[in-house]
């Protein structure tokens, strides 16, 4: 079977100034799982949008099943057969399960009527695809991965023959990712067309029969995966060829620049999250704490930054210490030469309503080049946001435009941007890649060890055991608030799990 | 006066000034159901009662009246919806310019056409509602216990009082056993469902402003023609803003408002009676501590005793669509 399910013609699209899609071609076959990967931002999104009618296209045709159609609205998209899961599940929270699979298909005006033939339809769906799920569970007390379901199934409670599903592993543990695979392949079998968009290469690889590359409004290149590889397909993303594995020479560790002796910390039930931790961080080192998510790793990081009140134990920065069990004033700290990527960078990093060049500033809004007596000196803040966007390739590059609507990648390069051009001696550095596509993610990685090699001490918090291993000069450790065990980074993967499942550790502990 | 009389009493004007307040708060569910904050609604009634007044004054008709104080308050629905949905405006700062400009020109246009101090003339009686007796009522009254509470309590009130009584399941009906409801309900929770179901949000937010208009007609028409005979200025005396407290006290939800709207319509009847006789221990009770009953307890209440009230998730948010 070679027929054609959607074929899109030179769909353009600009959303003022951004062109969001350049005379976009695509054809994908019928009863195949064609994926659509790019960069956050590469326009994948804005396009699956224009074919489910969310958007309208400025000009291009859409084809499905070899006839033109022209998608108005979201129902001209249903009513030829087109499905689609969102990133964010358009779902009514405290809503059932049947009464979201209803809505907009109730069939008539008083709902007890189609009640019972949505129930009905619902059972044959559940055993034609094997996708159970309680009609009359509500959906807030759903699992992600069931309110997932939820979606797919009112995908196909409208009889859509070419299903979108737009980043569906995002926010699924491994386990439910490899469940809705399975499902997927299920609908394959069905005759069901798929449409994949993600970032991730790997879920490409596993489970498309055909891929095609969207690169800044553009698409690129499309392959059949069986013929393509994870290197291809992140070169034809990126454009360029992408260093999976970082590459540095041989740290030259000097002086001690921040110190932490017996640190405890406890959280606000009282329970101790980081227990009696001490280390020593030099300049021109990367000192990388693995450790699975939740064994104090994010404590740590916020009281040696000043974020959260320790119970006892001493910091010393510099030699100088720092209050940690008392108030800290981060702008001292800040000028006393350390600086911090906070783990969070929506809620602690940045003020997502603020325009690029604010947030390029934050915390260092005091600079006597910022200011004009009490004012701000807008210029100075502006040319200086655009310098930093050129250096770290913040994209789009307009300083004007509020930070929410830059993509992960970006918006953390405007805080690594920030925090690093102060040329701190000691950096802080937590998860910096969590949410970030693979060519910044080469670029952070870059800039990191680039911050090691001119002598700065950094201190990586990550709970990417891959990252820590291919950037730390050492490796802690950290089980239950404690550190378990120091490594050298060519310790193998199994003796760091071992480690960070608290197994090895109590014995190393007790000798 | 025997202690069962007194309480017929009470209950019977409880009754009596629960019913705008049953309308208006049922008004504000159909709009905070769907996801557009109403501070208006003190406004909307007040237009209305002026309406119902000016309009049954100068026809005599008790039913133009009605229909006037209708039209009046879906129009100025229209302007909030207009404000909120369409050029995606503060909710709040929309209500509350609606109450501003309502109180005032109620006021200035009375005084303009009847030169009464911003009064309507006094309505003659087929210009206003009449209480509708029951069968029998007089026969049973003597009827010891079940009389007064037939005759007094039940029987003897206006038609739109017992039209606000049937408004509270009618309400219940609609929003939850019909599709209306449903796509009503869901555009107030999560708007973007609604659109990517190919419903368009704007029109059902549309439809849900209208119907709080006709609810609120009815609480304005009832203040002047049922209440009393004729518009006074600023007679709604704050009874939208003890509206939306029942709303918000009943978490959105209808029979819950008709029970807080008894409650606090009880609370005011029992002021009125409490004017000038002092309550054996306390003694002499401000009436104005008692005005601000319904509040004070909404607030206590909330705070501690019946949880959180939480409302519509998109209330108060204009939808957008990404981007």
């Amino acid at each position: 079977m070679d027929s054609i399910a959607i074929e899109l013609r030179g769909i353009d699209k600009s959303f003022g100034p951004v062109h969001a899609n350049k005379n976009i071609n695509l054809k994908v076959r019928k009863g195949t799982i064609h994926g659509v990967i790019g960069e956050n931002g590469a326009g994948k999104s804005t396009l699956m949008s224009i074919l489910y009618g969310f958007y309208q296209a400025d000009s291009g045709e859409i084809h499905v099943d070899g006839k033109q159609v022209t998608i108005r609205d979201p129902n001209a998209a249903i009513a030829a057969g087109i499905g689609m899961v969102h990133q964010h599940f358009m779902l009514v929270e405290n809503f059932t399960v049947l009464e979201n699979i209803m809505l907009g298909a109730e069939e008539s005006q008083i709902l007890n009527k189609g009640i019972a033939k949505a129930r009905d339809e619902l059972k044959r769906l559940e055993r034609e695809y094997a996708l159970e799920v309680n009609p009359d569970a509500v959906i807030e007390e759903l699992p992600v991965g069931l309110q997932q379901r939820v979606e797919i199934l009112k995908a196909l409670y409208r009889r859509a023959d070419i299903l979108i599903l737009d980043e569906p592993t995002g926010v699924l543990t491994p386990a439910e990712a490899d469940h809705l695979f399975r499902v997927l392949e299920q609908l394959k079998s069905q005759g069901k067309t798929i449409i994949l968009i993600t970032h991730k290469l790997r879920e490409i690889m596993a489970i498309t029969d055909e891929v095609s590359v969207m690169r800044r409004g553009e698409m690129v290149a499309t392959r059949t995966t069986a013929e393509t590889s994870v290197e291809e397909l992140a070169e034809l993303m990126v454009g360029r060829r992408v260093l999976l594995r970082v590459e540095k020479g041989e740290a030259k560790p000097g002086d001690v620049k921040l110190s932490v002796n017996g640190l405890t910390v406890k959280d606000g039930r009282g329970v101790t999250m980081v227990d009696n931790v001490s280390f020593n961080l030099r300049a021109g080192e990367i000192v990388g704490i693995a450790g699975v998510a939740g064994n104090g790793q994010s404590e740590l990081l916020e009281a040696i930054s000043g974020i959260r009140r320790a119970v006892s134990g001493e910091v010393l920065l510099n030699g100088k210490p720092i209050n940690v069990t008392g108030h800290v004033d981060p702008k001292d700290l800040r000028d006393r030469g350390l600086a911090h990527v906070p783990e969070d960078r929506h809620h602690v990093g940045l003020v997502l309503k603020f325009e690029e060049c604010e947030n390029a500033i934050l915390g260092y809004h005091h600079d006597k080049r910022y200011l004009n007596g009490v004012f701000l000196n807008v210029d100075a803040i502006r040319k200086d946001a655009e310098q930093r966007i050129a250096e770290y390739d913040i994209r789009p590059p307009n300083a004007r435009l509020k930070t929410a609507n830059f993509s992960g990648g970006n918006q953390q390069k405007i805080v690594l941007a920030r925090e690093m051009e102060r040329s701190p001696d000691v950096l802080i550095i937590g998860q910096p890649t969590r949410g970030v596509d693979v060519g910044a993610i080469e670029f952070i990685h870059k800039r990191i060890i680039e911050m090691r090699d001119q002598g700065k001490a950094v201190l990586l918090v990550s709970v990417e055991l891959d990252e820590i291993r291919a950037l730390s000069d050492r490796i802690l450790v950290m089980f239950a608030g404690r550190v378990v065990g120091e490594r050298d980074p060519d310790a193998t993967e199994g003796e760091l799990g071992l480690l960070m499942a608290g197994v090895e550790g109590r014995k190393e502990a007790a000798e | 006066m025997d202690f069962f009389h007194v309480i017929v009493v009470l209950l019977e004007s409880t009754i009596r000034v629960s019913v705008p307040l049953i309308f208006a708060a049922l008004a504000g569910l159909f709009t905070e159901r769907a996801g557009i904050f109403d501070i208006g609604l003190e406004g909307k009634m007040l237009g209305a009662a002026f309406a119902a007044g000016a309009v049954a004054a100068i026809t005599q008709s008790v039913w133009l009246g009605l229909l006037a104080a209708i039209l009046i308050s879906v129009a100025l629905s229209l302007v909030h919806g207009y404000a909120s949905i369409t050029q995606r405006g503060n909710q709040i700062v929309s209500g509350v310019a609606i109450n501003f400009i309502v109180a005032g020109s109620t006021v200035i246009l009375g005084e303009a056409w009847f030169r009464q101090g911003g009064r309507t003339p006094a309505l003659a009686e087929g210009a206003r509602f009449q209480t509708i007796n029951f069968p029998f009522a007089d026969t049973i009254r003597e009827v010891p216990f079940i009389g007064p509470i037939y005759a007094d309590l039940l029987s003897g009130h206006f038609i739109l009082t017992y039209l606000a009584f049937a408004m509270v399941p009618l309400s219940w009906w609609i929003l939850y056993r019909t599709r209306f409801g449903l796509r009503l309900r869901a555009v107030g929770e999560n708007p973007g469902a609604v659109d990517t179901a190919g419903i368009s949000v704007i029109w059902m937010r549309y439809r849900a402003v209208i119907c709080c208009g006709i609810l609120c007609g009815f609480a304005g028409a009832y203040l002047s023609l049922a209440m009393t005979a004729g518009f006074v200025k600023g007679m709604t005396a704050g009874k939208g803003y003890i509206a939306l407290a029942a709303l918000i006290f009943a978490k959105w939800r209808p029979f819950n408002i008709m029970l807080a709207c008894l409650l606090f319509g009880f609370l005011d009847a029992f002021a009125i009676r409490l004017q000038g006789n002092p309550l054996p221990l306390i003694g002499q009770v401000p009436v104005q501590l008692m005005q601000a009953l319904p509040y004070i307890l909404t607030v206590i209440l909330l705070a501690g005793f019946i949880g959180k009230a939480i409302p519509p998730k998109a209330g108060g948010v204009p939808y957008v669509k990404e981007r």
